[in-house]
Parts: C-alpha cells; sequence; structure tokens
C-alpha cells in the first residue's frame, strides 16, 4: 500500500468517490435484475480504482471518454447516480434521455463527453478533443478510457500515431482487466509483448500501475496529466484491474456457471478490492475511524437509493418525440 | 453571372467558408500540396496554412478524431481523394458520428463534420477506384449525402455543408472536376433536400445523380430533336430525398427513369422507384425504368469499361422505349470521357 504524499483531504474525498462509484454500480446490478433496465449493461464492480484515481487527476474543464463499461468513469468525472440509473430506466431525465442507454453516456456540464460501445471510438474522439485543444492553445487534457481489447483494433494504434505525430495532450488510460467479454488476454495477444511496450513504440512517455490501488492510480495520473499538461504530448497509463461480475449483466459469471474464469480467480482479485485497500489507508493515517467509515458508506448508500427511486418514478420520454434530434 | 469550373467553385467555397469560420480545418491526404486534390483546396492551404495540413493513412482514426474535434467545437472538412477509402472509415462515421446527436438525447452537443469524397469513373480507374456508396450511406439516420452535379451544387452544397449543424459526405464525381457553369460570387449555400429542377419536359421525367445529370442533358437534347420532351429532376441530397418534387415531375410526365451513378440492388434507383410505387402509383403511363451501373465491379479493360458505364444513349433508348418508339444507335451523342490518368 502506498505510503504516500497525498493531501489528506483528497485521501478521504477518493475514498468516498470510491464508496459512490462502488455501490452505485452494486445497487444498479441489483435494482436491474428485476427486468426493468432493458439495456445491455457493463458493471464496472471492482475497477473503481481506475476510474477515481485517474478523474481526480484531472481539473474540471478536462475532458473524458469511454466505452461500454463507462458507468465508474461516468461517476468518478462528477456525472450523478440519479442520471445515470435514470438513463438505464430509460426515462427522459437520464443523461442522454434513454436513448443512448448504459453504453451511451454524456454529461458535458462536468467534462464528460461521451461513451460508445464499439472498440476504439471513444479513444478516437478523445484524440480529436486533443487535436481541437492544441489547435486553440488550450491548456487542456483529453482522456480516453478503454480496456485491454482496444489494443486489438487497428483505430488504437492510427491515433497513438497520431498523437504521438501532432503532440497531442491527451491521456490514454487502458483498463487492462484481462478479458475481452469472455476471451482471456492470451488468446488474444501475443505472448510477451505487453500493450504498454508496443505503445512505448511509438515514442510516447508510458506509466504503469497496479489499478486497484487508488491512492497509485492517482498519483501516476498525476505525473501523466502534468507530463501532458506541460509537454502537449500523448501520455499512455497501464492499469491492471479486475470485474468481478460478468461481462454484460448483474451476475457472477460463477453463479452462472461459466467456465472461461474460476471462483478463485476472483477471489484472489477480491483480496485487492480497491474500495478496502483505501479503507485501510484512511485507518493507517488516522485519517478515519471505524465508526466514521461505516458511516459514510451508510449516508452514501442511501443516498444512491433515493437517486434510483427518483428515476424510476421519473416519466418516460414521449413517444411522440421520437424522432428529436434524428436529422 | 461568371462561369467557373467544378474544382474551382469547391475551392471558393472553401476558402470563403473558412474566413467566414475559424472553426473549419481541412484535412485528408495531400490536402496542402501545390496538386491540392485537383486544385480545389490550394488556395485554402495558401491562405490557411495552419488549419489546412495532410493526413496520415487512417481512415477510421480520423473519423473518430474529427468527432472529438468536433464535439469541441471545430468544423472538420476530410477530404478523400478516392471515395473508396471512406470505406474505411464507416465505423466512426455511421456508429458515431451520424448517431451523436441522437443517441446522446441532443445533451452532447452536435458533431458537424463534413467529408469530402471524389468518385472516379473511366481510364481503367477499376474495381476500388469508381465506387460510389451514396445509398448505403443515405440509409443511416443522421447523415446527410450530397452529389453535387454542376459548378453552381458543388459551391453551394459545400457552403451548406460547412455551416450546418450535422454530419455530411458530399459526393464529387472526377468526371465533373473540369466542367464549367456559373457560380454565384457570395456565399450562397443551396439547402439540403431541394431537387434541382435542371430541364423541365412534359414526356418523361428523368432523376438523375451526379454525373448522370449531364448524360441525361445530353440524352434530352437528342430526344428534343425527336419531338420528346424530357423533364430532368437532380435531388442533389439522395438524404434529405426532396419526394415532392419527384412526385411532382412524375404527375406531370407519367413516366419515369431514374438514373444514377452506382449499381441497381438496394440503390438509389430502387428507392426512387419505391417511393414512386408507393405514393405516385396512379401518375404512371408506364413502367418505372433504372439506369445503373452494370452489375459486376467496375472493369478496367477499355472496351469493358464502355459496357459497364451506363451513358447518354442508353438514356435516349431506355426513354424511347418507355414512349414506345423503336429505339436506335445513338452512340455519336455519347461524351468523350475528359477523365485523363494516371492518377
Amino acid at each position: 500500500m502506498t505510503e504516500s504524499n497525498i493531501a489528506p483531504k483528497l485521501l478521504v474525498q477518493m475514498h468516498r468517490e470510491l464508496l459512490r462509484v462502488r455501490h452505485a454500480e452494486l445497487a444498479l446490478a441489483e435494482r436491474y435484475k428485476q427486468q426493468e433496465m432493458r439495456t445491455p449493461t457493463h458493471f464496472g464492480v471492482g475497477q473503481e480504482a481506475v476510474a477515481v484515481g485517474v478523474c481526480a487527476a484531472l481539473r474540471k474543464d478536462d475532458v473524458a471518454y469511454s466505452h461500454h463499461r463507462s458507468h465508474n468513469h461516468f461517476l468518478a468525472k462528477g456525472g450523478s447516480v440519479y442520471r445515470l440509473a435514470a438513463e438505464l430506466f430509460g426515462r427522459e431525465t437520464g443523461c442522454s434521455r434513454g436513448r443512448g442507454g448504459s453504453v451511451h453516456l454524456t454529461d458535458l456540464s462536468v467534462g464528460f463527453v461521451a461513451s460508445s460501445a464499439i472498440l476504439g471510438e471513444a479513444l478516437a474522439a478523445a484524440t480529436g478533443s486533443a487535436l481541437s485543444f492544441k489547435m486553440d492553445k488550450a491548456n487542456r487534457v483529453s482522456t480516453a478510457f478503454f480496456g485491454d481489447a482496444v489494443a486489438e483494433e487497428g483505430a488504437f494504434y492510427e491515433c497513438l500515431g497520431y498523437a504521438a505525430l501532432m503532440k497531442l495532450p491527451v491521456l490514454y488510460v487502458c483498463e487492462n482487466n484481462g478479458y475481452a467479454t469472455e476471451s482471456p488476454l492470451a488468446i488474444r495477444q501475443p505472448e510477451g509483448v505487453s500493450i504498454t511496450g508496443r505503445v512505448k513504440s511509438f515514442g510516447i512517455e508510458t506509466f504503469y500501475v497496479d489499478g486497484n490501488d487508488v491512492c497509485a492510480v492517482y498519483e501516476t495520473a498525476a505525473k501523466a496529466v502534468a507530463f501532458a499538461r506541460e509537454h502537449m504530448l500523448p501520455v499512455f497509463l497501464e492499469c491492471t484491474t479486475y470485474r468481478w461480475l460478468e461481462h454484460v449483466g448483474p451476475h457472477f459469471d460463477h453463479d452462472l456457471g461459466r467456465t472461461y474464469r474460476d471462483e478463485a480467480e476472483l477471489q484472489d482479485w477480491q483480496q485487492k478490492c480497491p474500495v478496502r485497500r483505501s479503507e485501510t489507508v484512511l485507518l493507517a493515517t488516522g485519517l478515519a475511524t471505524e465508526a466514521e467509515l461505516e458511516g459514510w458508506e451508510a449516508a452514501i448508500k442511501a443516498e444512491i437509493e433515493a437517486d434510483i427511486e427518483r428515476a424510476y418514478a421519473d416519466p418516460w420520454p414521449d413517444p411522440s418525440q421520437l424522432f428529436d434530434n434524428a436529422s | 453571372m461568371r462561369i467557373l469550373k467544378y474544382k474551382e467553385a469547391i475551392s471558393e467555397a472553401t476558402v470563403q467558408a473558412m474566413e467566414a469560420d475559424n472553426s473549419i480545418f481541412v484535412t485528408g491526404h495531400a490536402v496542402d500540396y501545390p496538386s491540392g486534390i485537383f486544385g480545389s483546396t490550394t488556395a485554402a492551404a495558401a491562405r490557411f496554412p495552419d488549419r489546412v495540413f495532410d493526413c496520415p493513412s487512417m481512415e477510421n482514426g480520423f473519423a473518430g478524431i474529427a468527432v472529438g474535434a468536433a464535439a469541441m467545437g471545430k468544423r472538420p472538412l476530410y477530404v478523400f481523394p478516392r471515395a473508396d477509402f471512406m470505406f474505411l472509415s464507416f465505423d466512426n462515421l455511421l456508429n458515431l458520428a451520424c448517431k451523436w446527436r441522437y443517441m446522446y438525447g441532443g445533451n452532447a452537443g452536435r458533431v458537424p463534420i463534413v467529408f469530402r469524397a471524389i468518385v472516379g469513373k473511366g481510364w481503367g480507374q477499376g474495381a476500388t477506384h469508381s465506387q460510389s456508396p451514396h445509398a448505403p450511406l443515405a440509409h443511416f439516420p443522421g447523415l446527410t449525402v450530397a452529389l453535387p452535379a454542376t459548378p453552381a451544387d458543388a459551391k453551394g452544397l459545400l457552403l451548406s455543408a460547412l455551416t450546418g449543424q450535422d454530419p455530411v459526405v458530399i459526393f464529387e464525381h472526377r468526371a465533373l472536376y473540369d466542367t464549367e457553369g456559373p457560380v454565384d460570387e457570395a456565399m450562397t449555400p443551396i439547402p439540403f433536400g431541394k431537387a434541382n429542377i435542371v430541364r423541365e419536359g412534359s414526356d418523361i421525367t428523368i432523376v438523375a445523380t451526379s454525373f448522370m445529370v449531364s448524360e441525361a442533358l445530353v440524352a434530352a437534347e437528342e430526344l428534343a430533336a425527336r419531338g420528346v420532351s424530357v423533364e430532368i429532376i437532380d435531388p442533389r441530397t439522395v438524404r434529405p430525398l426532396d419526394e415532392k418534387t419527384i412526385l411532382a415531375s412524375v404527375k406531370k410526365t407519367g413516366r419515369l427513369i431514374v438514373a444514377d451513378t452506382s449499381w441497381e440492388l438496394c440503390g438509389f434507383t430502387s428507392e426512387v422507384a419505391a417511393l414512386v410505387a408507393e405514393k405516385g402509383f396512379h401518375h404512371l403511363k408506364a413502367p418505372v425504368r433504372r439506369i445503373a451501373l452494370a452489375n459486376c465491379p467496375a472493369p478496367v479493360s477499355m472496351k469493358l469499361e464502355e459496357a459497364f458505364y451506363p451513358k447518354a444513349s442508353t438514356l435516349a433508348n431506355a426513354a424511347l422505349q418507355l414512349l414506345g418508339k423503336a429505339s436506335t444507335d445513338m452512340a455519336h451523342i455519347d461524351q468523350e470521357s475528359l477523365f485523363k490518368g494516371p492518377y
């Protein structure tokens, strides 16, 4: 565990944010089982430290894009549980007015521009926003969150080459959770050539971090963001992490009898739970007591439940508005 | 009014639009070279060296980059010297750009990206240097698809694209690049979804796109000499499609030929035929006739290529058949291809 130089206030803030993201996802996953959220949903339980640590290193006017597993990033950049829940319920008050669903989230007011389900799209768009910042000499950084499978897409290499060539202030964050749907990395990418290693060959500054350690993620991301901002250059950050739930849906794989990974593997990763690890830091540094931690958790869970209930009670979009924004 | 070439009209529209709006930038292969996309970007490159720049071979990546730049307020104009290379950009164009406004409920703003794609024909352009996928692209809500047939349209439609709010693909036909016509010096956008009644007539309607408009004009002249009055309608955009003007013309003439620069099956000719079958069937005095590319990839060999492309004589004969008149050899009316290689 990192004995960090992070300001106490930020450590507490990041922990509370981890709790918010974790419990929002757990609550949404539980609610999802009732078949009222009719949108294929990729939960990010277990991967919260990447989103929270990176977003804590960004400024509000920096932008972020994400992929299909985007709830963590949407929330960590400042998006609300209420608008996310309303989107999953297909309500007019959803962040995309019920037109996008789980994989198409936006909230420009917090700099979360877009998430998209097709691998590599968000990364390309993030690169384009960085091009815009460069042309305007704006001191802003554009961030792309994506998974390890994006490193199999052509657009990934196109964009790395372009960002390096054009010196674009973009932060590429690879959440390497080892699986693309149910295919492990070993059958998708050649042995002995890491994603970070490949990116280095573009002359891009790279960083590698334990993605379950929010302090380490923050400190590394802060360095990466500062580098991108100061030098107007792309940076790449690979975070190793693990998703607890199935690829798409609210269940554990072992509960459904899936065999691409076993329960023991999950339990190993649960030992590295980012929320528990952050708790340990707060307790060890005396920034919180057990009772305070429990109090925060209970209050955050209550807020989330209230947000979800409020979203559920919201109105559906009016079918007469089916063509809104179509052309 | 001044006479300009098609390529000069594109160039003028680009420069004027960039003067009016400094968020526009132009990229694509060799856009800033002296040859500048057959001269259509040379003036813009000279005038705005920071906003006209070359691009690596990364059609899909750059389409997404264009979206992300547009999301931050830029107006990218991405030029494909060969339309066929644009196929590589369909993911970001069709999955992201044209759905952007809808799928984020209008909350993520707009991404007004513009693609110029040049369609080849003749001089052995072959199977992968000559295709015009305007029909498949027009299938996707959220995308405007334009096919300028005249220098005036080339300027006016590009101005609409560069001042509009949504993604647009403009297909420019190489065979039209050196054609001349009157072009307004002022910035006068031509609205999307408004067909051009290129020629009025009473016996038969030819709905034609892009280069087929010029072929239809030649056919109409020949037919006029034989006492047949042809009305030519150029939709200018296939999405949005000006159904009203097409139906009004068919109502007047009772006969329809649809002539397009791509294939027949699931193509633009099918769309117009279906439109008239659904909404104008009672006006028809004869079956609809479709004139499109031969149902095979474009061959290279000169003799095969001649057989592959329909031309003025094909149209004129189809019109005579629809009118119940004997067809004749009209090869003498066919235009010699002005399109020379090697590029």
